[in-house]
């Protein structure tokens, strides 16, 4: 099972690419993916904060990950 | 009851936003528009750079105002219109405007809304300096 990553804002910066897939076997939950992406992305980790989406919502470490699931890193947001 | 929400890379129109939460229910509209300044913690600011996530940023919208609804059950109409794209200093990047039938809970809803969104909702800000640019909040 491969993932297909949307990045945002500095995090596509930091990868140079607005989404990045993950090849098999890839993180099967959301600490998982975090983990994954800061080890071959150290400047993830130095970010004031780092979530994960799932389907449009906010996801907590443990939300399982499919290859269906719309993914994506959210940077901290500065909307308004 | 329908709020009206909406991300656009367009010009924001602060009359149709006022005129969306119109209701003869309301005796109260109250409203926040947030513009772009020239300087951010001293530093001069020539323009900034919105980015949007905009079907989680409309998500993520529809919960901040399912929240207030909850909160201020007497809350009538709601609109929620944010600009993305390249703004110009004095560009209006968000308008909220909200209609309830006294004054007290139309300031707080319209506050409530906007701090709430400002923490949720999807949309990176780029600052453009004269020497460079930055994503605002991304760092320590």
């Amino acid at each position: 099972m491969s993932l297909k990553v949307a990045l945002f804002g500095i995090t596509r910066d930091i990868v140079g690419t607005s989404i990045i897939e993950l090849p098999a076997p890839a993180p099967t939950n959301v600490g998982e993916l975090l983990a994954e992406m800061r080890k071959q992305y150290p400047a993830l980790g130095e970010l004031r904060s780092c979530a994960v989406a799932v389907n449009n919502e906010y996801a907590s470490a443990d939300t399982p990950l499919h290859t269906v699931d719309e993914i994506a890193l959210i940077p901290p947001v500065a909307g308004g | 009851m329908t709020p009206t929400l909406s991300i656009t890379d367009q010009p924001i129109d602060i009359a149709a936003a006022l005129a969306a939460v119109q209701t003869d229910a309301a005796g109260a509209v109250n409203s926040f528009i947030g513009t772009v300044r020239n300087q951010s913690g001293g530093r001069p600011v020539r323009r900034l750079h919105y980015e949007s996530y905009d079907s989680m940023a409309l998500t993520q919208l529809n919960h901040v105002v399912a929240q207030a609804y909850e909160k201020w059950p007497m809350l009538q109409e709601v609109a929620v219109v944010h600009r993305k794209g390249t703004l110009e200093l004095g560009d209006v990047a968000v308008v909220v405007a909200v209609a309830t039938p006294h004054r007290a809970e139309s300031f707080a809803a319209c506050q409530f809304i906007i701090d709430t969104l400002k923490q949720v909702v999807t949309i990176w800000k780029r600052e453009e300096y004269e020497d460079g640019t930055e994503w605002v909040a991304a760092h320590p």
